[in-house]
């Protein structure tokens, strides 16, 4: 491909040829399977949105957009996406606040190194534990009879035996708690790591200049991390947006609906009722909602390169 | 009256130190003591903290159950796999990453980067089809593959990092040597590189081992099962044995727990690759 205007001899040319394939050779494992688990399987999923009854029969019939049509105006299609907006909202937020509050008082002066070693492993365990680990453990605490209701009774907060899992007042409230206890170790790790990649001589400048500590923490740090909290707001958005160990495990999207997610429609919509295609139509539809926040994701970390 | 202000601020910090450790911990905590009682004292008004009839009952029963130890078995051997070839690959992917240019290059790494927010449950349904086309449905086979896709990014992105810290002179040595590039890579850059591998290898371990999704749906018999779908299975199988729930629950995290309190400073560098960059 390069300097074809010369004319090399032979050996030569075996040579260069050689050179321009190497490291193709080298990365085709990786380019095989991107193209079998990543580009064929999307291929596929989108084929499958436009057809009638894929998987169960033989011979499905495409349909043009009419999956689309019926998955829009599906009123349960709608719950999902409001449970999943408050649920990916709340989850976000309170994962950013906690994070940051935790990695804050991590990185305090007022701490011994070996306390803040302490506290860190601490802090990081929630994010130890696999989805179903989590859910059960709530599950448990949170039963009626269980030790949250308890505390709640002995710090006079209320007395009443609270079904939180089970009651639709309560239930999405409860899972984005649970979602929230799983999550924000990550960002107080990756808020941690940028904290302490911020230089000491921005801080002594700002001294300097008599800036208390709000105004130090508003001026200097927050900058300072914002490439780090916009690519962590991303991720935890297409992560949150497609829980669905944490829900399945702790309420199945119930009771009724009350904590009906995307994913969790997708799921009973393809392994419980067998609508394959509709499945299908709605995860296109949440593989497009990423891809867009993908794509904002990808340009933000190009442009911090 | 500064020094009077420094106090407030140091046991306000405390406060806060305890209750985010509280927040944190106390679900652990109660997991593990929970795991220590008899059934009938899970839900106990007041709660039992460590109970009077303390005892490994619950640790037993999932020791006698060869269906318990076949979900630990098929979790070990299956994320093991994983993070082999995991390794491999992405050590082959990282060299042509970081010593070459070529055509291609940044449109190959932006669909690497981008794996990262493409829903599981959206290829849920291909993969199921797949793997059935392919013969792999309920089988090692088919979480080993489909779990390489959500493990590789990462790898890669980890290793190419590692790898362009290294010197080119190093690799470049041993081909003015006579030896070839595959020769360069695996006896000078890897072994230099095995503090970062070992870091990326337990990344990839904890991601295969806390898999749920695709263990869920791929595969069918219990003896294909791993150990999250296990301990999830426990709730219908024995009408709630709590006890047994959290011992279980313990044993399936403990592999993941010991690996972070030997190796932490690795996995937080695996944490933060994603979204700190050095």
């Amino acid at each position: 491909m390069l300097n074809n205007n010369i004319k090399p001899a032979a050996p030569q040319k075996w040579r260069i040829w050689k050179r321009n394939i190497t490291p193709y050779v080298y990365l085709s494992p990786t380019i095989i399977l991107l193209v079998i688990l990543l580009v064929i399987p999307i291929i596929m999923v989108i084929r499958y949105s436009f057809y009638d009854n894929v998987i169960i029969n033989k011979n499905p019939v495409f349909v043009g957009i009419r999956n689309y049509m019926e998955v829009v105006t599906d009123k349960d299609f709608i719950t999902a996406i409001k449970n999943t907006l408050v649920f990916v909202g709340i989850s976000v937020i309170a994962h950013l606040l906690i994070g940051m509050l935790f990695a804050m008082l991590l990185n305090t002066r007022y701490l011994g190194a070996r306390s803040k070693a302490f506290f860190r492993v601490i802090y990081i365990l929630p994010w130890m534990f696999t989805a179903s680990v989590i859910a059960i453990l709530w599950k448990m605490m949170l039963n009626p009879n269980g030790i949250i209701n308890y505390l709640l009774d002995v710090f006079h907060i209320t007395s009443q035996h609270i079904e939180w899992l089970s009651s639709r007042k309560f239930a999405l409230a409860a899972v984005t708690l649970i979602n929230i206890w799983s999550g924000y170790p990550f960002y107080m790790i990756s808020i941690l790591a940028g904290l302490q990649g911020i230089s000491t001589d921005l801080y002594e400048a700002s001294a300097l200049d008599g800036a208390g500590a709000v105004q130090t923490y508003l001026k200097i740090t927050i900058p300072q991390l914002k490439p780090i909290l916009i690519s962590l707001i991303m991720l935890d958005f297409v992560w949150t947006i497609q829980q669905f160990a944490l829900i399945w495990m702790t309420t199945g999207g119930g009771p009724i609906k009350a904590t009906e997610t995307l994913s969790t429609y997708i799921y009973k919509q393809g392994f419980s009722s067998y609508q394959y295609s509709l499945a299908s139509t709605s995860a296109v539809i949440v593989l497009v909602i990423c891809t867009i926040i993908a794509v904002f994701y990808v340009r933000h970390q190009k442009a911090r390169d | 009256m500064i020094g009077k202000k420094k106090r407030y601020v140091q046991i306000i910090i405390m406060a806060l130190l305890i209750i985010g450790a509280l927040f944190a911990g106390f679900p652990v905590l109660w997991m593990i003591l929970s795991s220590f009682k008899p059934n009938a004292e899970i839900f106990a008004w007041p709660p039992t903290w460590i109970s009077a009839n303390f005892s490994l009952h619950a640790y037993m029963e999932i020791f006698k159950n060869p269906e318990q130890i076949r979900f630990f078995i098929n979790s070990y051997c299956i994320s093991m796999i994983v993070v082999l070839f995991t390794l491999v690959i992405s050590i082959l992917a990282s060299y042509s990453f970081s010593r070459f240019d070529f055509p291609g290059k940044s449109v190959i790494n932006t669909i690497i980067i981008s794996v990262q927010a493409v829903p599981p449950i959206t290829l849920l349904i291909p993969y199921l089809s797949l793997m059935v086309t392919l013969k792999l449905f309920n089988t090692y086979g088919a979480l080993i593959l489909t779990y390489m896709l959500f493990t590789l990014p990462y790898a890669i992105l980890m290793t190419t990092g590692y790898f362009n810290t290294l010197p080119k002179d190093l690799d470049e040595a041993v081909m003015i040597d006579g030896g070839s590039r595959f020769k360069a890579l695996w006896s000078i850059l890897v072994p230099i590189a095995v503090p970062g591998l070992v870091s990326v290898g337990m990344y990839t371990f904890m991601q295969a081992w806390n898999e749920y999704l695709f263990a869920l749906t791929l595969t069918k018999t219990n003896d294909m099962r791993t150990v999250p779908i296990g301990i999830n299975l426990l709730m219908g199988q024995h009408a709630y044995e709590w006890n047994q729930m959290m011992a279980m629950s313990v044993l399936g995290s403990l592999p993941i727990l010991l690996l972070f309190l030997f190796f932490q400073r690795y996995f937080i560098a695996g944490m933060t690759a994603g979204s700190v960059k050095s």
